[in-house]
């Protein structure tokens, strides 16, 4: 056990010293580390408790995808049955359902042959598996049923959190944060995590809208009071406008003549008569070309900016605008006009997001929270190395350079995985000094036997370490278990302890299986020791 | 120099004499433990529960928590609890679930920034919803029985299934005994504490295999020694390593918890209770000593077959 042939010794040394080197760049300051190679700039990121920041769990709204897709199947119906100039009665949604009743038995089959059209076989990871995107039966007393699949809903799930995860990339960075991390999390939620926010409302604000924008004529058809009063017509809707109190109703018809997804840059600026701020935008050639001509064809009658069911202004259109370009006002800030060029420019999600899981830190604390967790290693850190060269003498002294040796090791390999240090991973660290040594007191308790059954010191030694070992290992490899369950169930903080702790347990039987064994091995043959100091 | 010796070499105490009073004693502190758990509960934070909380700073020198209570119960937002910790200018304010799904609680964080507004500095705010919070605990729960079960299943095939079912008792025990003590205690109950849980389990099973290995080590050499006996040798033997081990943990939480901080105190204060208190006594006292209810040792009594070895083990160390 006390024999490392020179290689052995080297590579252990260079394996140490190579680990504890990857540590290096975290002591550095950033601007020197920034010159280095890439492979020589992995470094611990701080978490979000140390750091401060905001982490902010989304949910795609799933129910609302689904009513959509279901609405859009019926559109395809009736579009389907419009084309092949098929008579139908009660076009209805039910569930993820869609039901029409043709009206005569003379042309059921041929419908039933049309739509079946629309459904297609899923593609994607689930092709091959011959799953269809919806099942067309019919329901007897000439009514088709067609439902859409699960199969489908799923996908067109998963397409929407895509979608929605692009969007919020877009959005978060032009709010000009550092290192946003945006995060798929199982099958509709998306992470969002931002370092270094103090108040995270507007960041809030800029993921919660939806911002789908629409221009749409308003009804003059009727007013918007007797709309309320009565029933507004089945082509048009009530929607308020908002920001001015109380909000004032207009009728506007649900037909949208061009929507966002038309613009190509949205800025904002200030009105050159007024001073307030407002956004321009530009349209892309399409949407240019129909916002002319809807401009030509409605010159002195109003229409309505809608963003998110929400009127932002309904001005009148004095002539007609053919530039594709524009401006909205409507009573805007400064930052509220910011915010809406920053929506417009990234998009429409494709469906509503909520908000149901947000951890803010703000930087006051994270500072203490690093001071603190500082503290306590160096002091901990301290009476354990005390401690142990009381309890050890020279070998004490041994076990200390091997904790540091460690602890600098767990740092390196943080690094090199460029893993996320918590509050509670540096308590793990600091447990990890408190177990490291354990290694060491298995081995020099039991050499204390082995001098007590009366061998000689070098036999004493060896024997030692041989039995302990096998012991190190075993104690060891369970609680790697329990780190290893704490990390698959862990987030944030939690996870940050689980890493440091499994990590710290590596190293940890490292440094006792080669390093500790090779100081000591090194010492004897040097000394040639009578008696055992410990 | 004179090193320091907290166990005097060749301890001979008697410690499986002990089972007779520790074994009751456990099943008492266990049952009583369980009582607690169901009739006192758990103090779950807001990871499992639901809920807002915030910690927010005073600006001025010092937090007037009568004006604040004032200010927020206009609010209507049900259960509010204000309480001063660390310096007299931090606050923690914990606002229950509230009704209304998800964006109700946001609503909430919202309508206390607006009556609080810039008198104090919002150090921490965390907003776990309903759907969060049941996933949480039903992964915190899974992830406790994953543990047991996979460590269960690595004692098994490293040792003889006797050790395997001994060590999970001795640390399940544990794990009840420290839940008893959250719940006497009230600490917190969240993600941490889930952590804190697994790591007790982890590090008081690292001691009882220490003690299981030699035991193991013991039964292979020494043949016709009574169980008790070589019980108690094996104890004996690893008693210091067990003492000292548990300074140098100690030493490292208590560091922790003198100057860890608010974050982790919940968590070191039910680390120190499970791994110090509980897990030295266990390992000691129920470990061992119940793997003579668990038949280890009794077929090799039994057998016939000469045995050379020398009647102690200490002995027989002394004359090589």
């Amino acid at each position: 056990m006390l024999y490392f042939s020179r290689w052995k010794a080297i590579a252990t040394l260079l394996t140490a010293l190579i680990v504890c080197a990857f540590a290096v760049p975290n002591f550095i300051s950033e601007q020197t580390v920034q010159s280095w190679p890439k492979w020589a700039q992995r470094h611990v990121v701080l978490g979000l408790d140390l750091q401060g920041g905001s982490h902010i769990l989304l949910e795609v709204d799933s129910n609302a995808v689904r009513k959509e897709k279901v609405e859009s199947l019926r559109d395809d119906v009736r579009r389907v049955l419009r084309d092949a100039r098929v008579g139908y009665t009660g076009l209805t949604t039910r569930g993820s359902s869609v039901e029409v009743r043709i009206r005569d038995d003379a042309n059921f089959d041929d419908a039933m042959t049309k739509l079946r059209e629309l459904s297609q076989l899923l593609g994607g990871l689930l092709g091959g598996t011959g799953q269809r995107s919806v099942d067309v039966v019919d329901a007897g007393n000439r009514t088709v049923r067609l439902t859409v699949t699960e199969a489908a809903m799923t996908e067109r799930i998963r397409q929407s959190v895509e979608q929605s995860i692009q969007i919020i990339e877009r959005r978060v960075n032009e709010l000009g944060t550092v290192e946003p991390l945006i995060q798929r999390q199982g099958i509709d939620r998306v992470l969002v995590q931002v370092p270094g926010l103090q108040d995270p409302s507007r960041l809030k604000e800029i993921l919660g809208k939806t911002a789908k924008l629409t221009f749409r004529m308003v009804d003059m058809s009727m007013t918007a009071q007797d709309a309320l009063a009565t029933r507004p017509p089945a082509e048009s809707e009530v929607l308020y406008e908002g920001k001015k109190d109380p909000k004032t109703p207009i009728l506007i018809q649900k037909q949208v003549l061009v929507s966002g997804e038309e613009l190509t840059d949205a800025q904002p600026g200030f009105d050159q008569r007024s001073g307030e701020p407002i956004v321009t935008f530009r349209f892309n050639t399409a949407g240019a070309r129909k916002f002319a001509q809807v401009t030509q064809e409605n010159v002195g009658r109003p229409f309505a900016i809608v963003l998110d069911n929400e009127v932002i202004s309904a001005p009148v259109i004095r002539e007609p605008i053919i530039g594709g370009s524009g401006q909205i006002s409507g009573s805007f800030t400064v930052e509220s006009a910011n915010d809406l060029a920053i929506l417009l420019r990234a998009g429409a999600l494709p469906a509503p997001l909520t908000i149901i899981e947000e951890r803010t830190v703000g930087p006051g604390l994270g500072q203490d929270s690093i001071k603190k967790g500082k503290d306590a290693s160096y002091i901990g850190s301290a009476m354990v190395i005390i401690f142990m060269f009381v309890t050890y003498g020279l070998f004490g002294l041994f076990a200390n350079i091997a904790v540091a040796i460690n602890v600098a090791m767990i740092f390196g390999v943080l690094s090199l995985l460029n893993a996320t240090l918590t509050l509670p991973g540096i308590a793990g660290i600091v447990l990890t000094v408190g177990i490291a040594v354990d290694s060491n007191v298995l081995i020099y308790e039991r050499i204390r036997e082995e001098v007590r059954a009366g061998r000689s010191a070098i036999m004493a030694i060896d024997a030692g370490f041989s039995r302990a070992l096998a012991t190190i290992l075993d104690s060891n490899i369970t609680t790697f278990i329990a780190a290893a369950v704490l990390f698959f169930i862990g987030t944030g903080p939690v996870r940050g302890f689980a890493v440091t702790l499994g990590i710290g347990i590596i190293t940890t039987l490292f440094t006792a299986f080669t390093l500790t064994r090779l100081i000591v091995a090194t010492w004897v043959r040097w000394q040639r020791p009578k008696t055992v100091p410990i | 120099m004179r090193l320091l010796r907290i166990v005097p070499d060749d301890t001979k105490f008697d410690f499986t004499r002990f089972r007779r009073i520790s074994f009751p004693i456990s099943a008492v502190l266990t049952i009583i433990a369980i009582l607690l758990y169901f009739y006192h509960g758990l103090n779950f934070g807001i990871d499992f529960k639901g809920g807002t909380l915030m910690e927010v700073q005073a600006k001025a020198d010092a937090a007037d928590l009568a004006k604040m209570r004032a200010t927020l119960s206009t609010l209507n937002l049900g259960d509010v609890q204000l309480q001063q910790f660390g310096t007299p200018k931090d606050v923690l304010i914990r606002i229950g679930q509230q009704p209304g799904g998800e964006t109700a609680q946001q609503e909430a964080v919202q309508k206390v920034r607006q009556a609080l507004g810039d008198e104090v500095e919002y150090r921490r705010v965390e907003v776990v919803g309903p759907r969060v919070s049941g996933e949480l605990l039903s992964m915190g729960t899974i992830g406790l029985f994953f543990a047991i079960g996979g460590i269960l299943v690595y004692l098994w095939f490293r040792f003889e299934w006797q050790f395997a079912l001994g060590a999970m008792i001795a640390n399940v025990h544990d794990l009840v005994l420290t839940i008893g003590f959250m719940s006497l205690a009230q600490v917190d109950f969240d993600l941490t504490s889930i952590a804190a849980l697994l790591t007790i389990l982890g590090y008081s099973l690292n001691d009882t295999v220490v003690i299981y290995d030699r035991i193991r080590e013991m039964l292979r050499r020494y043949k016709r020694l009574p169980m008790t006996e070589l019980l108690n040798v094996s104890i004996n033997s690893t008693l210091s390593r067990s003492i000292i081990t548990h300074v140098t943990v100690s030493l490292s939480l208590l560091a922790l918890l003198l100057f860890g901080g608010h974050a982790i105190h919940s968590f070191t204060a039910t680390m120190m209770f499970g791994v110090v208190l509980v897990g030295t006594y266990t390992s000691i006292f129920i470990a061992a000593p119940i793997l003579i209810y668990l038949g280890v040792g009794t077929a090799r009594q039994e057998s016939t077959e000469p045995d050379t070895t020398p009647a102690t083990p200490v002995a027989a160390g002394a004359r090589r």
